[in-house]
């Protein structure tokens, strides 16, 4: 009888995701830590939920959270998808510089990118708040949206379109039957990380919201910055779960991409 | 006169993107670079007048030590995050094709969990009388708490953290790509393992490794919030110094000059990746 | 003769500065069957996507039906194309896939419901409707780019190397499946090769491209067994050329190559004495027999011998270095490698061609 042999590779790989998880871990079992010194145990409770759910503060905050992630990444994907077909259609040295300026807030540190919004959208007075929010976040948003979809159009067979026209297509018509169904996955798993990458922010958004606009990941900065209350243990096992869905969401999405992918023919 | 109307529609389709791109990304951008050069006025705002004296700041010690001492953070994060990230992608890539879906989602998770709930977690950790140190206390490997929460092997640790995944990510989906085929020619050629990586495996995963280090060394110059949370105030980074100088000393044109500078250093460092990676984009960013 | 459905009149079209066609012409008759063939690069995609509207020329009309379509998009001509990859749409089942094109010219319902199910029995997917082009085979899949090129009903049918990707067993059967389907719905295809035995099999009419020139446009018997140039007479058939110089004038005539004295059929070819001429002989026409001092032929060693596709190839190489290939049915030869033989043709089978410009690359 042979046993399945245990490499040292797969140990190697077991090792980092445990020290991976184990942050995660320790904070979902502490948000149902009775005692309100996070490093005694005492007792199962529910408690800090029930806190959490009476919290009119987190509310807000989460709703903003959640209008923001989907506004920003609508309008980076309908900005984005149009710009990676547009430049697959016409090439122009402009294209170029275009597409580097486009990409550039995910390539520098946030930092630079959150200070140079505060100091323009100060010189253009733009009041501070959810406006200034949703341009932050669209900005670099539509990197994802962009590489995605742009990825996906290199990866398409051109005798797709020409197929199209072919059997009597107008240019329109070509994209709405043809091209848009195809790269639709990539646009949904742009969207489905742009949302990620929205909900996740905390520096550009505490740069450019307004004095009454808080997001969740402000709330929960300000919290770890003033003054921990187990409350936060709670709310980011929520997060969590919110996060696992979207993981979730985004395999599945992955798994349609693969399969179009495979009937892209020989 | 056909073809000419079409390209018009097509650029139709590219306008959203340019004019977002240029008003809210190009436009910021000069606009910073300009305020770098403008004299700080006495209160908020800044007058009209040109001048250097941002960029001489820079260069006093004070300031200086704050760039040599982010540097060495992203060194020390960076080579950290390559030592483990590097075998980890490696090792995925030559897991099962079950194996590699189950680990792109296991990985997954924690990488799209906010990075302040992570860091929130280490807290926990490394806080005084915390598990860690009880842990230690039990196996007696120490007898007082080590009390490792607001110092810097906290904040390097939270780098690595933070930034690990882009690594990993980098590193799978270039070794992901690889043609096996050549090691085993390597071997079959009477090279040893050792040697066929080096000859043949590392060259081909390099793009995805200086990907993976740009992406994680760009990032931990900027990532000042996790020298906040878990180095206290001991750990200054040019992040938070650029963020004192705004908000708090509300010192726009040096703040912009500490921009100005730090992007520049991340130009480089992008534009030396695609030199040697002839021209290709990074890999693994999406 | 009634009017051609198809006319290209000097068409020419440059890619980055490469001439890949110098001013064709070609003349199509309706229900013609008719290949272009050349090896890949020498200009026949180009030919099809010019004709199909998918590629501009650069100076020549397209004429179809007598209308001037040089200017018209793909969309508003009535000709079809099965692309190489076929180009299903793989969001589509098969019966969307075929019904697209219907769609698109505002057909009633119950009329595409009509002309799917007449085209899936058409190409034998009946019961196939329903899947996606990626649960096809690749017979499959090629009949479905087929049906769904046809069922818009066009006035010809361009097919671009259509087989090229098909094992050879299901390439030779498509053959005939091709050929039934055009003579059933006599169509006009215009049909993309660089397979020689396909061309030959299929066609009424073959076109042999060269660098962007037609070489040769002639029934497949006219291409094979006259073929006008040495390059028309070693792409289709195997066909051995030897060069020289004439040295008697008469039918047959002498002509003096490297390898020696040949005799050539010439009923009024016009060549003078001391002209230089090319001829080539077929592979199978080749004859050779054990050298004997004084007699008639061509002195030759056999230095290879092998067998493939049914046939002997037998490869014969003279003093000077040149060599000619013959070959026979069956597998057995008496002759072995190192032997000295005589290589002769009758007259008739050694045909004069011209010689392709020596603008190769």
């Amino acid at each position: 009888m042979k046993r399945k042999k245990i490499r040292p590779s797969h140990l190697f790989l077991a090792l980092v995701l445990a020290l991976m998880y184990l942050p995660i871990l320790l904070l979902v079992i502490y948000s149902f830590n009775e005692s309100k010194i996070s490093s005694v145990w005492g007792g199962f409770s529910l408690k800090w939920y029930q806190q959490l759910l009476a919290d009119e503060k987190m509310f807000e905050a989460l709703a903003n959270s959640i209008l923001l992630g989907i506004s920003s990444s609508v309008c980076a994907a309908i900005i984005g998808t149009l710009g990676a077909f547009g430049m697959s259609k016409v090439q122009s040295r402009a294209n170029t510089a275009v597409e580097y300026l486009a990409t550039l807030p995910i390539m520098i540190p946030e930092i630079i990118l959150a200070m140079v919004f505060l100091a323009f959208f100060s010189l253009l007075g733009l009041p501070f708040g959810m406006t200034t929010l949703i341009l932050g976040h669209t900005a670099f948003c539509i990197p994802y949206i962009f590489m995605l979809v742009k990825a996906r159009l290199v990866g398409m067979d051109p005798s797709l379109t020409e197929a199209a026209k072919d059997l009597g297509a107008s240019e329109v018509r070509v994209f709405f039957d043809i091209t848009l169904p195809l790269i639709t996955p990539a646009i949904a798993s742009g969207m489905v990380l742009s949302f990620a990458m929205s909900f996740d922010d905390v520096l550009i958004s505490l740069f450019v919201t307004g004095v009454n606009v808080n997001t969740l990941p402000i709330l929960v900065y300000t919290q770890i910055k003033t003054g921990v209350t187990p409350e936060i243990n709670a709310l980011c096992t929520l997060m969590l779960a919110a996060t696992l869905l979207l993981v979730l969401v985004s395999a599945w999405l992955g798994r349609e991409k693969q399969h179009s992918i495979e009937t892209k023919g020989e | 006169m056909n073809t000419r109307k079409k390209k018009q529609g097509y650029w139709l389709t590219l306008l959203p993107l340019y004019l977002f791109t240029i008003v809210f990304v190009g436009a910021p951008l000069v606009y910073v670079v300009v305020l770098s050069f403008l004299q700080r006025a006495e209160t908020w705002g800044v007058t009209g007048q040109f001048t250097l004296q941002n960029y001489r700041q820079i260069f006093q010690p004070v300031y200086l030590q704050t760039f040599v001492d982010s540097l060495k953070l992203a060194f020390l994060s960076t080579a950290l995050i390559t030592l483990i990230g590097y075998p980890f992608g490696y090792f995925m890539a030559k897991l099962s094709p079950k194996g590699k879906k189950r680990m792109t989602l296991a990985l997954m998770i924690p990488f799209w969990t906010n990075s302040l709930i992570r860091l929130y977690g280490w807290i926990i950790i490394f806080r005084a009388n915390g598990p860690l140190d009880q842990l230690l206390i039990a196996l007696r490997i120490v007898d007082q708490p080590l009390k490792l929460l607001y110092t810097y092997p906290a904040v390097v640790v939270g780098m690595v953290y933070a930034l690990l995944q882009f690594m990993i990510f980098a590193v799978y989906s270039s070794a992901e790509k690889m043609d096996w085929s050549l090691v085993e020619a390597a071997r079959d050629l009477g090279a040893s393992p050792i040697t066929a990586f080096f000859t043949v495996t590392l060259k081909q995963t390099l793009p995805g490794l200086l990907s993976g280090i740009i992406l994680t060394f760009i990032p931990s110059m900027g990532l000042f919030f996790i020298a906040d949370i878990l180095g206290g105030n001991k750990v200054v980074l040019v992040g938070s110094l650029i963020q004192d100088q705004l908000v708090k000393a509300h010192n726009t044109p040096f703040a912009a000059a500490l921009a100005v500078v730090l992007m520049l250093m991340t130009t480089l460092l992008i534009a030396l990746y695609r030199k040697i990676a002839g021209g290709k984009e990074l890999e693994g960013l999406v | 003769m009634s009017e051609p459905i198809l006319q290209l009149k000097q068409v020419q079209k440059t890619f980055a500065d490469t001439n890949v066609l110098n001013g064709i012409d070609l003349s199509i008759a309706q229900g013609e069957f008719i290949t272009l063939l050349g090896a890949s690069g020498c200009g026949k995609t180009t030919t099809l996507r010019i004709i199909a509207g998918l590629e501009q020329p650069d100076s020549g009309r397209v004429l179809l039906g007598g209308n001037d379509v040089t200017d018209l998009p793909p969309e508003k001509r009535n000709v079809n194309t099965v692309f190489q990859n076929y180009a299903l749409f793989p969001h589509m089942t098969v019966s969307e896939n075929i019904a697209y094109g219907l769609k698109l010219k505002k057909k009633s319902k119950a009329e595409i419901r009509q002309t799917v199910q007449e085209m899936l029995s058409l190409v034998q997917l009946e019961g196939y409707q329903d899947r996606r082009p990626s649960e096809l085979s690749g017979g499959q899949k090629q009949r479905l780019a087929i049906a769904r090129a046809l069922a818009v009903k066009p006035q010809i049918l361009l097919l671009d190397e259509p087989l090229g990707a098909l094992d050879l067993q299901l390439r030779r059967q498509m053959q005939f499946e091709l050929k039934r389907l055009q003579k059933q719905l006599g169509i006009t295809f215009i049909y993309i090769t660089h397979d020689q035995e396909e061309a030959l099999n299929m066609s009424d009419r073959i076109a042999v491209m060269r660098q962007g020139r037609f070489e040769q446009i002639g029934t497949p018997n006219e291409v094979y067994d006259s073929p006008k140039t040495d390059y028309v007479a070693r792409f289709v058939g195997e066909a051995n050329i030897l060069r020289g110089t004439v040295c008697k004038v008469g039918d047959p005539l002498l002509l003096q190559t490297d390898a020696g004295i040949c005799a050539v059929a010439c009923s009024g070819c016009g060549l003078k004495q001391g002209d230089t001429a090319c001829i080539a002989v077929r592979s199978e026409q080749v004859q050779f027999s054990p050298y004997r001092e004084g007699e008639q032929g061509l002195r030759a060693t056999i230095t290879e011998k092998n067998f493939a596709g049914g046939m002997l190839r037998i490869l014969l190489t003279f003093a000077d270095g040149q060599t000619v290939v013959a070959s026979r049915h069956g597998i057995d030869l008496p002759a072995q490698v190192g032997e000295e033989m005589l290589v002769h043709w009758q007259p008739e089978h050694a045909i004069l061609v011209q010689q392709s410009e020596e603008a190769d690359r």
